[in-house]
C-alpha cells in the first residue's frame, strides 16, 4: 500500500549510541553516545530503555517543548513484548502506540505516525525505536561473554536509540510518501545470513513503491535499506536485476555504513531497528541539509523470526517498509 | 521466483568460511592446550609428591577454574573466538559455557536466573555425553565382557 502526502514534516531528530558505534564512521554527528552497554542502569534491558528516554529527551531539548506537548509516541524495539519501548512509555505518559516489525520497525513507526500527522489526528508525534547488542545477543544468539565462532555473514546488533519528531509545521525535511510492504519468504533457514533473509522483502517493497507511483529508480539521489550487511547487499542487487530487471547504481546499505567493518569486529556490518535511523538521522539527514541529496527512500528491513521458530527449523519470514524523505526547495 | 533459483543467488554471494585455516588454528592451539595439562600433571605429580591419576584431577579443576576467572575478565571470549574448537573442545569449552551463561543470567535471581539458565548451552553436552558412554558402555561389554 503506498500513501503520498502533503503536510507531514520531518522537524527534528536526536541519536544515541552504544561504544561501537562511536567508534565508526558518522561518530561525530550522533547526540550522545556511551562507552560501555549498562549506562549507569542495572541491567542491559533497562539500558536499551534508557536509550530510548534518552533520545526523546534530547529530540524535546532539540524542539523545545515538553512531553505534555506530544499528542502520540511510537515506539518499537526487539526485546520480547517491546519492553525497552514499554518502559520508556511508562515514564514519559505520553499517549503510546508499541509497534513491532522487528528491524522494519523504524520506518513502520515513521509510516504511522506520518497518517496520524497528516489526518490532522495528531499535531505532533514522536516515534522511536531502540536496540542493543548485549540484549539482543542474549535473547536470540548465545551469551554475551561466550565466544564461539561467528560466520562471516552474521551481523553485529547496534546498540542505540533514535527518535523523530514529525508534526504539520514546515521544515527543511519532508515526508513525501510511503510504501507498507508485505512479508516474503523465500525459504531461507539460516539465522546467521540475514541480508539473505531480508532481501526479497526488500526489493519487493522497492518494486512496488516505485511502480505505485511509476517512478523510475533513478528518481531517487539514494535508497537506503536498513540492515542487509555487505553480503546481502550484493544478494539484493543482483534479485532486484533478475526478479524485477532494475539496476540498483544509487543505492547503499546502513549496516554497511554504520561501523567501521575493516577495523571493528562487526562481521558483515550492522543490524537492529536503530541501525537505519542512526545512519538517517545523522549522515543522510546532514547531507540532505547541505543539498547533497535531495531525494532518498529509505527502506526499513526486518526479519519476523523468534528462537523458537529457528530452533524448530522454521523458515524466516521478512518485511521491509519504505519512506521517502524530500529536501522543501 | 523460485527458492532454488534464489539459493543459488545467495550462495553466489555467500563468503566462503576458511576451513583449513580454522583446522590448523584449532589443531595448534589444542595441541598447546594438551601440552600446558599435561605439563601441569607433571608439576602437581612432582611437587606434591601425588600419583599421576590425583594430579590429572587437579590439573582439570585448574583449567576450569582459569577458563571461568578468564570468562568473568572478559578475555576469554576473544581468545576462544581465536582459537575456536582448540579451546572449545576441552574442558575450558565447558567451563566457558557454563560461566558465561551463569553471567549473562545473573540479574534473574539465583534460582530463575543462574540455577536455571547455567546449563543452557553445557546441559546438551551433559545429556549427550551420559548417553554416548551408556552406549560405549554396552558396546564394551558385549565386545569385552563385564
Amino acid at each position: 500500500m503506498t500513501t503520498k502526502y502533503n503536510n507531514v514534516y520531518l522537524n527534528e531528530t536526536s541519536t544515541v549510541t552504544g561504544p561501537y558505534e562511536s567508534k565508526g564512521p558518522f561518530s561525530k554527528l550522533y547526540d550522545k553516545s556511551y562507552d560501555e552497554f549498562y549506562f549507569n542502569t542495572k541491567t542491559w534491558e533497562q539500558a536499551e530503555s534508557k536509550l530510548i528516554d534518552d533520545s526523546v529527551d534530547i529530540l524535546l531539548a532539540k524542539i523545545g517543548k515538553t512531553k505534555f506537548d506530544i499528542d502520540l509516541f511510537i515506539s518499537g524495539d526487539l526485546l520480547n513484548q517491546i519492553t525497552a519501548s514499554n518502559y520508556a512509555a511508562s515514564r514519559l505518559k505520553i499517549p503510546y502506540l508499541g509497534i513491532y516489525n522487528a528491524c522494519a520497525s523504524s520506518v513502520e513507526g515513521l509510516i504511522i505516525g506520518a497518517n496520524f500527522v497528516e489526518q490532522g489526528q495528531a499535531n505532533s508525534v514522536i516515534t522511536s525505536v531502540s536496540s542493543h547488542n548485549n540484549s539482543a545477543e542474549k535473547q536470540f544468539r548465545y551469551p554475551v561473554e561466550y565466544g564461539g565462532p561467528k560466520r562471516k555473514t552474521t551481523t553485529f546488533t547496534t546498540t542505540g536509540g533514535a527518535s523523530a519528531y514529525l508534526s504539520q509545521e514546515k521544515s527543511d525535511i519532508r515526508i513525501e510518501s510511503s510504501t507498507i510492504g508485505v512479508v516474503e519468504d523465500l525459504g531461507i533457514t539460516d539465522v546467521y545470513s540475514m541480508g539473505a533473509v531480508m532481501a526479497p522483502a526488500a526489493a519487493s517493497t522497492i518494486y512496488k513503491h516505485l511502480s505505485d507511483l511509476k517512478r523510475e529508480v533513478g528518481y531517487y539521489d539514494l535508497i537506503l535499506t536498513g540492515d542487509l550487511g555487505i553480503y546481502g547487499k550484493k544478494i539484493l542487487k543482483e534479485y532486484m536485476k533478475v526478479e524485477y530487471n532494475i539496476d540498483l547504481n544509487n543505492y547503499d546499505d546502513a549496516a554497511s555504513m554504520i561501523f567501521d567493518i575493516e577495523k571493528e569486529p562487526v562481521y558483515s556490518g550492522g543490524s537492529g531497528p536503530a541501525c537505519l535511523p542512526l545512519v538517517t538521522y545523522s549522515y543522510i539527514l546532514s547531507e540532505m541539509k547541505k543539498g547533497n541529496l535531495k531525494r532518498v527512500l529509505l527502506v526499513a528491513t526486518g526479519a519476523l523470526m523468534s528462537p523458537t521458530t529457528v530452533n524448530q527449523k522454521l523458515s524466516i519470514p521478512s518485511i521491509a517498509h519504505a519512506i521517502s524523505l524530500e529536501v522543501v526547495s | 521466483m523460485e527458492k532454488s533459483r534464489y539459493k543459488q543467488i545467495v550462495d553466489k554471494h555467500t563468503p566462503k568460511e576458511n576451513r583449513l585455516i580454522n583446522v590448523l588454528v584449532c589443531f595448534f592451539t589444542g595441541g598447546i592446550m594438551g601440552v600446558i595439562g599435561q605439563a601441569l600433571i607433571d608439576t602437581y605429580s612432582n611437587c606434591l609428591n601425588i600419583p599421576t591419576k590425583d594430579a590429572s584431577v587437579f590439573m582439570i579443576v585448574t583449567l576450569i577454574f582459569v577458563g571461568c576467572l578468564l570468562t568473568c575478565l572478559g578475555w576469554f571470549d576473544k581468545i576462544v573466538n581465536f582459537c575456536k574448537c582448540g579451546l572449545i573442545v576441552p574442558i575450558t569449552g565447558f567451563a566457558h559455557a557454563m560461566m558465561s551463561a551463569a553471567l549473562e543470567y545473573r540479574k534473574e535471581g539465583m534460582v530463575t536466573g543462574i540455577g536455571a539458565n547455567m546449563l543452557k548451552l553445557a546441559g546438551s553436552v551433559i545429556i549427550f555425553g551420559v548417553v554416548s558412554a551408556w552406549f560405549f558402555g554396552l558396546i564394551r561389554i558385549f565386545i569385552m565382557g563385564a
